[in-house]
């Protein structure tokens, strides 16, 4: 069922890392990413795994639920390892049998790249998972607030996002709801050549599409009953501070940076 | 006292529609009274609704709000602020992903400073009994309470008006309660005058004032006794009376004299004690 | 035999996450054919999953359903079977219209079955009349109807299915008074025409009232089974599961609590007025 899902799910909490300030952890996440591509040697791989092991303890996020976000991305993982296993050049060979070849090059490179997209993906959701969506979209939104000057709505665009954000669950309900209720009529969305499950999708997505405007109309008239007026003008309950604890954690993030690049440097 | 809401022959008709869906509507509201507005689908409840912060404005005829006429645009904003609305699907009116910033949205867009919006966000969510959901994401909450943080994020504007738009509609039993009693309280504790729309006779009998509306026009409108007390003509508008009444009326038309003015089960139940000893 | 036999039915939403929920707890019950059943209990009382499990949508965590003694999940075509012999119309089916013309959309359920276009096109004008819907509105697009003839098309679909069991989850929410007694009636004409069973799940308690059975709902449990006047007279626990009684049963535990001496089984305005007015004739004296 769809709503099996937890890609991008928030966890509430109050934990260090929770009570961070939004722009802090979108701005770690990013070197996060770039540190995670400069890591060339094991040493750095295991660091980076120590430091990310490290957050999710003090997060309270339990491992189990890292892992399970990663499943969707199985069949990328899967075709990550193959890829590199199977077509990776080289003479220091392990295996071989007829055309499939393996090398010690391969096999390195296999493991070094899974690692990277579940390290890169755990860490990303790492923010989704202690950053509420909408703390996610009012860090975005104060970051970029400078392109305002060069015209460019941000205020719209992070509210379009919230909405968005506000919305998807009660879709994926909606969707659920719809689909539940075309294969109560003998839908079969399941079988078929790809050209005859296309078109069994539409009973699901004309209903869908029709509920969403239905929504988004209503939505639009309930904002404007509650005087929104586009962002002129507009203030915010919730003001960001960034204090001790958001420079200790740039503080931690960069001796991660400089932890991989002197690893990097010694070669370990 | 001046009436807050006053309408004077008010007439609308919708693009493409064969019929107007207001026809020269009049009607005169007290500040702090509890009316219901009851009528089949189609009848212009809405509609009516719609016309009192102007999200509607009159083709001809006039909305005046506490003396602001909604045709007069400089008066926009005061006349949402005056008169909060509340429609039938808690889902579509819910615009944040945490209660209490759904609850700030309107203030925010008003331009208030942020204490003073974090001060009124916790006393519109305390009125509505949401205070400790404050936090929740809105699509775990049940119906009832969706419902009630919708009020409240209207009601931290300070309303003097709320008009509510069959907001009991898709609720169960226990949001309905909830929901009405919310209303219910905010009119006799805060003074809060209160429109509220819906089909559920039982919520009607709790009003100060009964509208039924019936092609575009108010047919009737009087004290719930007095309303419901024309029982023929409401069943001959396809509407149904509260069970006590059809109750009351069983027995009278057996020989009884009992009020119909006990609408509720218990002033229902002690009329009955009384004429049975 | 009973038609529909749920056997320790017990359906787990997100398993082995934070938002594991039992939303069905080991639930047994049988349903017999023609029976005219409420399903009732709040909202998250389990209804909606419960009845998803009738017509093998969902797979049951542990426990299988019986329909004429035969498992529904046996194999893909059993529960595909299943799906035909028991229709359900979820809350708000109007949102589910989608075709092109009201027509072709009550035929698709009918088209699903890989049914005769002969066989297609006689389901489909019986289940619109069923329903109330005029052919002169066959070849209008879905869209265009109002509210209540949204509903009583999408209701029509399922019917052109003909199954042999009638889910309706909440089948008047949101209409008038008007549109509700009209669709009730006409629900319960489609029963007596076709001899099928009718479960209808509701929190409205002047539609349980004309169920022969009441099933009450509470978190994935039966708390009470039985007869309208026997779950009525359970007023204390009804209260305890968020329901509401009927005005009538309300009352007539107000005058009992008053001292007046009124029989148990009263749940409807008539049943409790012919009471008062024989206490009356009696010369009516309270105890």
């Amino acid at each position: 069922m769809l709503k099996d899902i937890t890609l991008g799910q928030y966890f509430p909490g109050d934990t260090p890392v929770h009570r961070l300030d939004p722009r802090t952890k979108l701005i770690l996440t990013v070197v996060y990413i770039a540190a995670l591509f400069m890591v060339k040697t094991w040493g750095g791989y295991i660091l980076v795994i120590a430091a990310l092991a490290a957050v999710t303890f003090v997060a309270h996020i339990r491992p189990r639920a890292l892992l399970k976000g990663l499943k969707p991305l199985i069949f990328i993982i899967v075709f990550t390892a193959v890829l590199n296993l199977f077509f990776t050049a080289g003479d220091d060979i392990l295996f071989q049998w007829r055309f499939i070849r393996v090398t010690h090059t391969g096999l390195e490179r296999a493991v070094s790249m899974v690692l990277r997209v579940m390290l890169l993906v755990s860490g990303t959701f790492m923010l989704t998972y202690t950053t509420s969506p909408l703390a996610i979209t009012d860090g975005l939104e104060r970051l970029l607030s400078p392109l305002n000057r060069l015209h460019v709505p941000v205020y719209e665009l992070s509210l379009m996002m919230c909405i968005a954000l506000r919305f998807i669950p009660t879709l994926i309900e909606e969707t659920d709801r719809i689909m539940s209720a075309q294969k109560a009529r003998g839908a079969d969305l399941e079988t078929g050549s790809l050209p005859e499950r296309a078109k069994a999708l539409l009973p699901l997505l004309i209903p869908l599409f029709i509920s969403a405007f239905r929504r988004a109309d209503e939505l639009a008239l309930a904002m404007e009953c509650r005087c929104y007026n586009g962002g002129q003008g507009r203030t915010r309950m919730k003001q960001l501070h960034m204090g001790w604890q958001d420079a200790a954690a740039f503080g931690l993030g960069a001796l991660l940076v400089a932890g991989i690049l002197i690893l990097r440097r010694l070669g370990i | 006292m001046d009436p807050i809401i006053r309408i004077k022959n008010l007439t609308y008709t919708y693009p493409d529609a064969p019929g107007p869906a207001l026809d020269g509507v009049s009607l005169d509201v007290a500040p702090g009274t509890f009316v219901a507005v009851l009528g089949s689908n189609g009848s212009g409840k809405s509609t009516l609704a719609k016309h009192l912060n102007a999200i509607l404005l009159p083709q001809s005829g006039k909305v005046l709000v506490d003396g602001m006429d909604t045709i007069d645009e400089g008066s926009l904003l005061p006349i949402r602020r005056k008169v909060g609305m509340v429609f039938q699907n808690p889902d579509n009116q819910i615009v944040a992903n945490v209660v209490e910033d759904d609850v700030a949205f309107a203030l925010e867009n008003l331009g208030v400073e942020p204490r003073e919006i974090r001060r009124r966000v916790d006393e519109a969510l305390k009125q509505v009994g949401m205070y400790d959901f404050r936090l929740h994401a809105p699509h775990l909450l049940s119906g009832g309470q969706k419902q009630r943080v919708a009020i409240a994020g209207v009601l931290a504007m300070g309303p003097e008006v709320l008009v509510l738009d069959e907001p009991t509609a898709m609720l169960d039993p226990r949001g309905r309660r909830e929901v009405v009693g919310t209303v219910e309280r905010l009119c006799r504790e805060k003074g809060i005058t209160v429109l509220l729309i819906t089909h559920h006779m039982d919520e009607a009998v709790r009003a100060d004032r009964v509208l039924i509306m019936d092609h575009g026009h108010i047919v009737m409108d009087g004290t719930p006794a007095e309303v419901f007390a024309r029982a023929d003509e409401l069943r001959a508008l396809s509407l149904t009376v509260p069970d006590t009444t059809a109750l009351i009326e069983k027995l009278n038309a057996a020989g009884m004299h009992l009020p119909l003015s006990a609408l509720t089960p218990e002033a229902c139940a002690a009329a009955i004690k009384e004429a049975l000893s | 035999m009973s038609l529909l036999e749920l056997r320790n039915l017990t359906h787990v939403y997100s398993r082995g996450t934070p938002f594991e929920k039992v939303a069905i707890d080991h639930l047994d019950l049988d349903i017999g054919a023609g029976e005219t059943l409420g399903l009732i209990g709040h909202t998250g009382s389990g209804k909606s999953t419960l009845i998803s499990h009738l017509n093998a949508l969902l797979k049951p965590t542990e426990g299988t359903v019986l329909f004429s003694g035969e498992d529904i999940y046996s194999s893909k075509a059993a529960m595909r079977h299943a799906r035909f012999r028991v229709g359900v119309v979820f809350q708000y089916p109007e949102y589910q219209l989608f075709e092109e013309t009201v027509y072709a959309d009550i035929a698709y359920g009918p088209k699903n079955q890989r049914l005769s276009q002969q066989e297609i096109d006689r389901r489909v004008r019986e289940a619109a009349a069923f329903v109330g819907l005029s052919e002169d509105q066959f070849n209008r697009s879905p869209l265009e109807l109002s509210g209540g003839q949204k509903r009583r098309a999408a209701i029509a679909g399922v019917l052109a299915m003909e199954p042999e069991v009638l889910v309706l989850d909440e089948p008047t929410a949101g209409l008038d008074p008007a549109g509700r007694e009209d669709l009730l009636e006409k629900l319960f004409a489609w029963k007596d025409a076709s001899g099928g069973t009718i479960i209808l799940v509701t929190h409205d308690m002047s539609i349980a009232n004309r169920c022969e059975r009441l099933v009450v709902l509470e978190s994935g449990r039966i708390v009470l089974d039985g007869p309208p006047e026997i779950v009525f007279a359970a007023s204390e626990q009804l209260r305890g599961s968020g329901l509401d009684l009927p005005a009538a049963a309300h009352i007539a535990g107000l005058l009992r609590r008053a001292g007046v001496d009124l029989p148990a089984a009263i749940y409807t305005v008539d049943q409790l007025a012919d009471a008062i007015l024989s206490l009356r004739g009696k010369g009516g004296r309270p105890c």
